[in-house]
């Protein structure tokens, strides 16, 4: 499905995950971001750009991936986006959801 | 009546009494898991739930290969000396590939993620254990009606694994 968000026109899921990560762009992120509460800061686009970059490696994220980053520990990615770190981040860096249980 | 069947899930207590691999891996699991949803989770481990804690034992624990039917080895033949061991290895090497942490970096993750630790305080009595016996960053030593006072609130469920 379709949705304007920042308005630019792209394409999602039923949950509002972005499925093209070409069509995403900074101001994208700041909107889906302000979704969730979160003002993004140079901290958040870290963690964005590690996920990002995983994604085109087609790693699968995992929360024990995420602390072994040294992007960011465990502790200050639950700080960073909470109330679901890992869904929430994935969200506004315009990739796919993660499966893992981990 | 709609409306409180849709109520979410805020907070799991989870009860860990067994020390078996896949036993502290579930409950473990479900602990992180509901962190990642932003739900608040807690482990009390109790009798031999303990040994999860247990610095020494921690990341030594076995999986079951005696009246375990799943691990598809016949009873008589898991009761063998070393069975244990083996089928422990193949299990780890294959929670490694996908990704699944050794029990003490696991502890670590659930504590970097605010899942709190606690011990039970009559087991710990039982097996003789102190509080330097365990892993250092446990919240406290509970009584079961500490650990009841705690599963106050809606959207609370207390899980028995």
């Amino acid at each position: 499905m379709e949705k304007i968000i920042a308005g630019k026109t792209v394409e999602v899921n039923e949950e509002g995950y972005m499925l093209n990560l070409n069509e995403w762009n900074k101001e994208i992120a700041n909107e889906l971001a302000a979704e969730h509460e979160i003002a993004m800061n140079d901290e958040h686009w870290k963690v964005i750009d590690f996920l990002q970059d995983q994604h085109r490696n087609e790693v699968p994220l995992s929360i024990r991936k995420i602390g072994k980053s040294g992007v960011v520990d465990i502790k200050k990615f639950y700080a960073l986006f909470p109330n679901g770190p890992l869904k929430i981040s994935s969200k506004i860096a315009g990739i796919t959801k993660p499966v893992s249980c981990i | 009546m709609s409306e409180a069947n849709n109520a979410p899930v805020k907070k799991m207590m989870l009860i860990l009494s067994k020390a078996t691999i896949e036993n502290v891996y579930a409950c473990f699991v479900l602990a992180n898991g509901a962190r990642m949803e932003g739900i608040e989770s807690e482990i009390f481990c109790t009798f031999f739930g303990l040994e999860a804690l247990n610095k020494k034992r921690l990341d030594h624990l076995h999986v079951a290969t005696v009246g375990n039917p799943a691990m598809h080895i016949p009873t008589m033949l898991g009761g063998l000396p070393g069975m244990e061991a083996v089928a422990t290895k193949m299990m780890k090497a294959e929670m490694e590939k996908l990704d699944i942490p050794p029990v003490g970096e696991f502890l670590d993750i659930l504590k970097a993620s605010g899942t709190k630790l606690w011990a039970c305080k009559l087991a710990m009595d039982m097996f003789k254990l102190k509080k330097e016996d365990l892993y250092d960053d446990i919240d406290g030593v509970l009584t079961v009606g500490d650990f009841y006072a705690r599963a106050k609130g809606e959207g609370t469920h207390v899980l028995f694994i």
